[in-house]
């Protein structure tokens, strides 16, 4: 199914090359509480986290400061990429910080990946939500990495998402 | 997808490179010009050994290229170097595009 979701969610994104930072902007038709339970509730953020052949399931999601996250994403052919999350700030529903790392089979941090760390804000504009999430990273190889997990799947999702639509588009035809 | 791995000798000095703000600032200068070694060393307030200092440390990191030119050392922006770093972070903007639009689709239901 391809995103209901407006061209327009993404509002924009803002690289920083020197800092390795990323800031991107999205705007939602939904309230700031509603929003937030994206990223409060595990069952929904795992709908969403990962592209959709390499689904993510947390483990473990300890929803405030000091909290711990684990996850995995299950990829095509089975295989499982670890990661987790260390909770550093909870302010429903506005605020939310963490820091994102790989982990290894066992869900044992990867230390010598280092950690990206992610700050959301969660604004009301009128009946809609702004969403900014700043990602900034401690090292190119990690965001390497990063890309890897999400992006190769992510694209030959989309890619079959499209096949799968044409495909009905003939036979309705 | 194939992502060049940088060894990790390479990213430290990297990174070493882009954590001083005058190092910073001779990228960004070198990046839309060409500069001497004297003509940066004009522009902030300490010695010329001092920025040469700082040129070979973003030489190393591959950032920038330097190149004898006459009496003059002419530095250059190693734009390769620096493309390398953005466009992993135009496919991480990718991964967040996406992102958004599974949200959306989510809180559309």
């Amino acid at each position: 199914m391809i995103g209901k979701g407006s061209a327009m969610t993404v509002i924009s994104s803002t690289k920083n090359l020197e800092a390795l930072s990323l800031t991107i902007v999205a705007e939602f038709d939904a309230d700031v509480q509603r929003v937030w339970q994206i990223w409060e509730d595990p069952r929904q953020l795992e709908r969403w986290w990962g592209p959709p052949t390499w689904p993510a399931t947390f483990e473990q999601f300890e929803f405030q400061p000091g909290g711990k996250a684990a996850y995995y994403m299950t990829g095509p052919d089975g295989t499982k990429a670890r990661g987790w999350w260390r909770i550093t700030s909870v302010q429903a529903p506005s605020r939310l910080e963490f820091d994102d790392g790989f982990a290894d089979d066992n869900g044992a941090p990867v230390e010598d990946m280092g950690s990206a760390h992610a700050t959301v804000m969660l604004e009301d504009i009128g009946s809609r939500t702004r969403m900014t999430v700043l990602s900034t990273f401690e090292s190119e190889e990690q965001m390497n990495k990063m890309v890897e997990m999400g992006m190769e799947e992510g694209m030959k999702e989309a890619a079959g998402q499209i096949d799968a639509l044409l495909a009905e588009h003939s036979r309705a035809v | 997808m194939v992502v060049d791995q940088l060894t990790e000798a390479e990213l430290d000095r990297l990174f070493q490179a882009l954590a001083d703000a005058t190092r910073r600032d001779i990228v960004r200068r070198v990046t839309v010009g060409e500069y001497s070694v004297s003509g940066l060393a004009a522009l902030y307030a300490m010695s010329f050994a001092a920025v040469q200092k700082h040129v070979a440390v973003l030489e190393r990191a591959s950032l920038v290229a330097k190149e004898k030119r006459g009496r003059e050392q002419i530095v250059r922006g190693n734009h390769e170097g620096l493309q390398k770093a953005r466009r992993l972070l135009d496919e991480y903007e990718a991964i967040w595009r996406q992102r958004a639009e599974r949200i959306a689709d989510i809180l559309a239901e």
